[in-house]
């Protein structure tokens, strides 16, 4: 330790029951210093930020800033010690300006007059200082992401945070808005401003950084100077072991098209609809759809899954219509994999085995007519259930706990197992599904998981399904796409193969601008 | 000391926590009794001797508990599709007045119908009529987003305001000497008594039947699957194909159809004409009752019970100590939100920071 250390955690444990989130955690941050905090999800990065923030107590341990001691549960106590958060989802009210966000809760509530014009100065001052341009009466609902992030960020410094945490800023950034951020993030430290940068992607904690610390189950297991380690030695520290990237291999013989999409129109609010998507999706073949959420990524994933209607243009599943329900649409082989599976993928407080059949317990397979109406076939259901916790190794809870004790890979598992392992029938039909949609299927899942859930769509492409993966993660869309391409404005462009394209031209693509 | 939500609920707290929740509520209302003047030991003693203590006593907490527990069980289908059906009250009104327009003494007969015939149609109006009183709201609920809450609570209000209107006119019966109540059932249509001498009715087994098939419902069908997924989870059931505005619709009409039945039965059973006042707020209680019941479809039989037994324990009670019997809607109410607040406490565990 040093004195210019602006941030002491000093041995910082947090228990919840038997889990220890935080393991006798010990880390500094210095001023003029950008710290990356690395791990998995579920590493315990996020606890110990909400304890440095005040949302949770700390079972033991303490935190000085600025060589003062930190009351411990009390985020006043922490905004006040020069604490600012910049959370990855954003704190702002669409239709409020730029300054009246910033200046949103700094005020006494009693005062006769609001003092715009002063906040207006100190605003436009601090957005010069740290070289953040800004247009303080935009209403934010105008603003694109990348100007949204940047209102969070002055939003903190203008209530004089010296010590920014940024979570995982990048996630919702093109890649050529992520190379911007960087930029900002280098003057904000030569101004003498500290931050912790939280990531779980190693290219731009190298990037970013000048030193890194890694948590792995609960533990510090790794503190090293940016210079002086590698993207192989992070992965290895954060992981425990050496995980071998799924390789991808090319697509062997590519069938006949499954899935045609001619000229869909959507409804939606804003970018999130359809305008005249064309895709031809063939068998054997993965389809990468990339964008910065909130293009319409959502539409497409619905318009297949059968919870959204085309108002315009046609889709057709081998040559027939596709059904706009989900009921008549899974029988057809369609398998979906939701973005949200907290939200949308299981019921939550539903036992495992009945969100394992939930997709097709209308089929004679799970149920049968009686005069109090379909009655379930209870162990033909159980029976399956226990097959697919088996083959796609469900872990943790059984077949009666409710879904929602499911970690998310868990739950990720049971979800891809009930899309893709089709009831045993007793005629003989094929037993594959014939297309498959995921969208954000690895989203939020460990490095396991993630390499677990793409070899499986690997498999079923190579199975002679159609696969389209819809992903923000770049890394992802080149890991699995056969075919790439790319959405905005609700607009789907032409897929071309994956290695034709370059990160850069994907990342332009994604802003809007048309490469050449 | 902070609290923390357990991973799963521990058998113990599942046990402790409702008695719990009783010893609260006999602590809480005992301040009132001792308020009132009386003495505590006592009056809870005679409240138990009322409501449970003989024979006769049973007969009336049973006779009491049959209307409660239908009402409950409309209740209890309708909430745990999240389908927050206020107006049972309502339903109940409306299921006794079609039972009567069915199988009353009209010009002194009635539809010259065999009772075996006549039986089934008059219940079957009964519940048609409860059923479509809650028709029109979740149609609203689910095709429009109205609140049905605000729809359900105000047709309830209608529905008595048009009873008493029909009572007093088109339904009235010409030989009550002025009073506001409806013709008689046919005799033939009363339901046989359960026990000599009482008044408990086969309507009780009626209402244990039903309890009984709508937790078969519940647990075994599909449409229970749905019912539980909508209730939980309306998103996550619509993308796994549950179709959701036709649960909520088929919710609606058994929900009120369960509470059109305990008008008719109430009718059948106990009353044999329809008045104004035939129902002390049994349609609202029974939405307490679901609640105690943690909405298990047996849970409302027995909550039934504990209710009914309350309030007759009462009536007994306040005749001998003077305690008045509102005492058993402060019982009720309070045992209510001791048995809410505890299960809730039950998944948590207490920490010292």
């Amino acid at each position: 330790m040093s004195a210019s250390d602006v941030l002491r955690i000093n041995g910082v444990t947090k228990r919840f029951g038997a889990l220890v989130a935080n393991d006798d955690i010990s880390l500094t941050l210095q001023a003029g210093e950008v710290l990356a905090l690395l791990g998995e999800n579920g590493a315990g990065k996020s606890t110990l930020m909400s304890i440095l923030f005040g949302h949770y107590t700390a079972d033991a341990g303490h935190i000085q800033v600025f060589g003062q001691t930190l009351a411990p549960g009390n985020p006043k106590a922490a905004l006040r010690a020069g604490i600012g958060m910049v959370h990855q989802h954003f704190t702002l009210a669409d239709n409020l300006s730029v300054l009246d966000n910033v200046m949103m809760g700094t005020q006494p509530l009693w005062l006769p007059f609001s003092r715009r014009g002063a906040a207006r100065a100190r605003l436009l001052k601090v957005s010069r200082r740290f070289g953040l341009p800004v247009q303080p009466d935009a209403l934010i609902g105008s603003l694109s992401v990348g100007e949204r992030q940047r209102v969070e960020i002055l939003k903190a410094l203008y209530r004089g945070a010296r010590i920014l945490i940024l979570d995982e800023p990048t996630a919702v950034l093109t890649p050529q808005e992520s190379e911007a951020l960087f930029a900002t993030l280098s003057q904000m430290v030569a101004q003498g401003l500290s931050i912790i940068f939280i990531s779980h992607k190693l290219p731009e904690v190298l990037r970013v950084s000048q030193r890194v610390a890694v948590l792995r189950g609960g533990k510090l297991v790794a503190e090293a100077r940016a210079a002086d380690t590698t993207q192989a030695q992070l992965a290895l520290w954060m992981v425990g072991h050496a995980v071998a990237a799924p390789t991808r291999r090319p697509a062997g013989r590519i069938g006949d098209a499954v899935c045609v999409l001619d000229h869909v129109d959507t409804a939606g609010s804003g970018h999130d609809r359809l305008h005249e998507v064309t895709l031809t999706l063939r068998a054997g073949e993965i389809v990468a759809v990339a964008g910065v959420s909130g293009n319409g990524q959502v539409a497409l994933a619905e318009v297949l899954s059968g919870t959204r209607r085309a108002t315009a243009g046609t889709v057709q599943l081998m040559g027939r219509a596709l059904p706009p329900s989900p009921a008549r649409l899974v029988p057809r082989g369609v398998a979906r994999i939701p973005e949200d599976r907290h939200a949308v993928g299981v019921v939550g407080d539903l036992p495992v085995w009945e969100n394992a059949v939930s997709e097709r317990l209308r089929s004679p397979a799970f149920s049968r007519w009686s005069p109090l109406g379909r009655w379930v076939r209870r162990a033909a259901a159980r029976a399956h259930a226990l097959r697919v916790e088996k083959a796609f190794d469900v872990r943790g809870a059984g077949l009666d706990a409710p879904a929602r004790a499911l970690s998310g890979g868990n739950m990720q598992k049971l979800i891809l197992g009930r899309a893709l392992m089709a009831p045993p029938s007793a005629h003989g039909r094929s037993e594959t599904p014939r297309l498959i949609v995921a969208h954000q299927p690895t989203w939020g899942l460990d490095i396991g998981a993630v390499a677990y859930v793409q070899q499986q769509l690997i498999a079923a492409r190579d199975a002679g399904a159609a696969v389209l993966v819809i992903s923000d993660d770049l890394d992802e869309v080149l890991a699995l796409g056969d075919r790439v391409a790319v959405m905005h404005g609700g607009r789907l462009g032409e897929p071309r193969p994956a290695a034709a394209w370059t990160r850069e031209a994907i990342g332009l693509a994604m802003a809007g601008t048309h490469s050449p | 000391m902070r609290l923390e939500r357990r991973q799963q609920t521990s058998r113990a707290a599942m046990v402790v926590a409702p008695l719990g929740a009783i010893a609260f509520t006999l602590a809480i209302s005992a301040l009132l009794v001792l308020w009132a003047g009386a003495p505590v030991g006592r009056t809870y003693a005679l409240l138990l001797q009322g409501g449970f203590g003989s024979v006769f006593a049973w007969s009336e907490t049973l006779t009491r508990a049959i209307p409660l527990i239908l009402t409950g069980l409309a209740a209890t289908v309708a909430f745990k599709a999240r389908l927050f059906n206020i107006g049972a009250e309502g339903q109940l009104y409306a299921g006794a007045l079609a039972a009567v327009a069915v199988g009353g003494m009209h010009d002194g007969s009635g539809l010259a119908l065999s009772p075996w015939l006549l039986f089934p149609l008059m219940m079957a109006a009964a519940a048609l009529a409860g059923a479509l009183m809650l028709l029109g709201p979740a149609l609203m609920k689910s095709r429009l987003g109205v609140d049905e809450v605000v729809t359900t609570l105000l047709f309830n209000f209608i529905v008595l305001l048009a009873v008493s209107a029909l009572l007093d006119g088109p339904m009235k019966d010409p030989t009550a000497m002025g009073w506001p109540q409806s013709v008689a059932l046919q005799g033939d249509l009363e339901l046989g008594k359960l026990v000599a001498q009482t008044r408990v009715h086969t309507g009780l087994l009626w209402a244990v039947a039903l309890a009984a098939i709508v937790w078969v419902i519940f647990r075994y069908t599909v449409l229970g699957f749905d019912i539980r997924a909508v209730g939980a989870n309306a998103g996550a059931a619509a993308f796994a194909g549950v179709p959701v505005t036709r649960t909520v619709v088929t919710v609606a009409l058994l929900s009120g159809a369960l509470a059109g039945l305990a008008g008719a039965i109430e009718v059948a059973g106990r009353t044999s004409y329809v008045t104004l006042d035939m129902s002390p707020g049994y349609g609202y209680t029974g939405i307490v009752i679901a609640m105690l019941a943690g909405l298990h479809p047996l849970g409302v039989v027995a909550a039934g019970v504990f209710v009914a037994g309350v309030l007759v324990g009462a009536d007994a009670m306040s005749r001998a100590v003077g305690v008045p019997t509102y005492i058993a809607d402060v019982i009720v109410a309070t045992s209510l939100i001791a048995v809410l607040v505890a299960t809730l406490l039950a998944q948590y565990r207490v920490r010292r920071a």
